[in-house]
């Protein structure tokens, strides 16, 4: 007589500290093995992709944000650029070093919520302390620049929306020099830490192979041990005047992405203090005023800055008739935008690809013949934002 | 490899099954048809001169009032040669469409989307649910006819003592501003004198 195998199904969510947002996994469990997991996803569905079709490309940017909300401006970039390369609009090159400086900002705002919640994920409370602090100094720059600690709506197809305010550069200069000490400080606290090295290394292994063919990108490929990252091998905006390096993992376990992640945090400091230093003088957007609005000034006094200011507000600007993929590095993969115009104010569609919509469809190929407990851990190191992907 | 040098290696190698292509905006586009798509996509991913080992993103486009409604897009990505291609094709509304699950894991969500946003089929698809929209959803809510407000909505009855479906009641209706001037587009006597000359 054989035993009959009997499963357990365990509904981890949608309302749980450990799930980062509205995820409801079903779990198929034999013991404390898990056999299955079925991650039900679309509980933060709002529809952007259908309201951006119904409004102007300019009321479309803020929508943007509200994707993967740690980390807005490199939503934006790509909605930006994808407009820039249909209507052939140069960006002038101090606002092309504005909007590289808040994207790195960007990565390095999600890159502490990441390592930190993972490491609370495996039980450390401390690193989620201390680097709150830091992410909090970070939404003040993004505050100071944009009005705005989240949802910023700062970038501009041409540039972004206004310069830096006096003093800003000086103060970033300034975060840069100490958040370096801050990452030491983390790293002494996790790097070599026994439980968290106990709970992360061999955990939710990834082979090369795998990872292509289940769409990963950013750190979830760099971690198995692929060199690719879009900032370096199809570059946008200036990063291919910077010089800085791709950290790639060995075994692409839940350690390795760790160790990326905080390496290209090191890596987007030295990013942000070479923008800093050959930041250039000039203007900050496109100053074809078809595509962004002329200066408050020039409007008291321009018939013309007025008629221009009134039409972008109203009607907004028309894009010419065409199709495009752009896609840019942001802090979880490749985020991408298939943009189709219709020579209208409004897109005809525009679709958004999620990094994090691929990664998490793999967690039943990650979890599978591990322990309940490692479920966290690899959801943590997975770096799942509900907003991007459940749009 | 260039892309132009892949726009004509593919073209020699699948002739028939490609019925046009173009390179824009840096990308390889490549039109075929509906019944080939497996077989390109394997050559695709297989083949040493192309290596597109990685599918970016599935997605369709609703042209309502056209003969052949959806056009059907997939993004794919060499990592080797640093290309991206973007394959196409046109199908009516009951048409239905090859799973590309066997070849690629990750087209199950992707698909999933595709039908749960359009509303089109796949073949051997392992588990084609609904993804992102509310459990026992109806409609597709990226067709172009489908109303931006919905057709339900919910709340919690303090009566019925649970949350409730019920159909959008709006106090004030959906206004689409429609700001696109009156005096552009229309063609003035003077440019259509110089046209005629």
């Amino acid at each position: 007589m054989t035993k009959e195998k009997k499963t357990l199904n365990l509904n981890f969510g949608p309302q749980h500290p450990a799930a980062h947002g509205v995820l409801r996994l079903i779990l198929e469990l034999d013991g404390e093995i898990v056999e299955k997991a079925d991650p039900h996803i679309g509980l933060l569905h709002r529809g952007t992709e259908k309201l951006i079709e119904n409004k102007t490309y300019s009321q479309a940017i803020p929508y943007f944000d509200r994707l993967d909300y740690v980390a807005p401006m490199n939503q934006e970039h790509a909605f930006a650029l994808a407009i820039e390369k249909i209507m052939d609009v140069e960006v002038p090159i101090r606002g092309q070093y504005i909007r590289v400086i808040f994207c790195e900002i960007g990565r390095i705002l999600s890159h502490i919520l990441n390592i930190t919640t993972q490491a609370l994920d495996v039980g450390a409370l401390t690193p989620s302390l201390w680097g709150f602090e830091e992410r909090e100094k970070l939404m003040g720059f993004y505050e100071r620049v944009s009005g705005s600690r989240l949802h910023a709506n700062y970038f501009r197809p041409g540039g972004v929306h206004k310069d830096l305010p006096r003093g800003l550069e000086n103060d970033i200069l300034e975060f840069c020099k100490k958040f370096p000490k801050i990452i030491d400080d983390l790293e002494t606290l996790l790097t070599d830490n026994r439980i968290f090295k106990q709970r992360n290394v061999d955990i939710g292994i990834v082979s090369k192979e795998d990872v292509l063919n289940y769409s990963f990108s950013g750190v979830m490929l760099r971690g198995s041990g692929i060199p690719w990252d879009l900032r370096k091998s199809q570059p946008y905006d200036c990063y291919e005047q910077i010089d800085f390096k791709i950290p790639i993992g060995k075994n692409g376990d839940c350690y390795d992405r760790y160790l990326c992640r905080i390496e290209e945090m090191r890596e987007s400091v030295k990013i942000i203090e070479q923008c800093l230093k050959n930041l250039p003088k000039g203007p900050v957007k496109s100053m074809d005023n078809k595509l962004t609005p002329p200066p408050k000034k020039e409007i008291k006094q321009s018939m013309e800055a007025l008629i221009h200011h009134f039409k972008l507000f109203t009607e907004g600007y028309r894009v010419k008739k065409d199709e495009i993929y752009t896609a840019v590095e942001a802090p979880k993969g490749e985020f991408g935008v298939y943009l189709i115009s219709d020579g209208t104010n409004r897109p005809y569609k525009c679709k958004i690809r999620a990094p994090g919509f691929s990664h998490l469809q793999a967690m039943d190929y990650l979890i599978k013949g591990h322990m309940l407990a490692d479920v966290p851990a690899v959801l943590g190191s997975l770096d799942i934002v509900f907003g991007e992907i459940d749009r | 490899m260039s892309l132009s040098n892949l726009e004509k290696k593919i073209n020699s190698e699948l002739t028939t099954k490609i019925i046009s292509s173009r390179i824009n905006h840096n990308q390889l586009e490549i039109q075929i048809n509906k019944d080939s798509l497996l077989d390109v996509v394997i050559f695709l991913k297989k083949n040493n001169s192309t290596k597109f080992r990685q599918l970016i993103d599935i997605t369709a486009v609703d042209y309502i009032g056209s003969e052949n409604r959806f056009k059907m897009i997939y993004l794919f990505l060499s990592h080797e040669y640093n290309l991206r291609i973007n394959i196409t094709f046109h199908i009516n509304e009951n048409e239905i469409v090859n799973s590309l699950t066997k070849i690629f894991p990750s087209a199950n969500w992707m698909e999933r989307e595709v039908f749960d946003m359009y509303g089109i089929k796949f073949n051997d698809h392992p588990d084609l649910r609904r993804i992102l929209t509310d459990y026992g959803f109806s409609g597709h809510p990226l067709r172009k006819d489908f109303p931006i407000t919905g057709h339900s909505e919910v709340r919690y009855s303090e009566e019925k003592k649970k949350v409730i479906y019920e159909p959008v009641k709006l106090e004030q209706n959906y206004r689409n501003f429609d700001y696109s001037s009156p005096w552009e587009g229309t063609e003035y006597i003077k440019e259509l004198k110089k046209k005629n000359d």
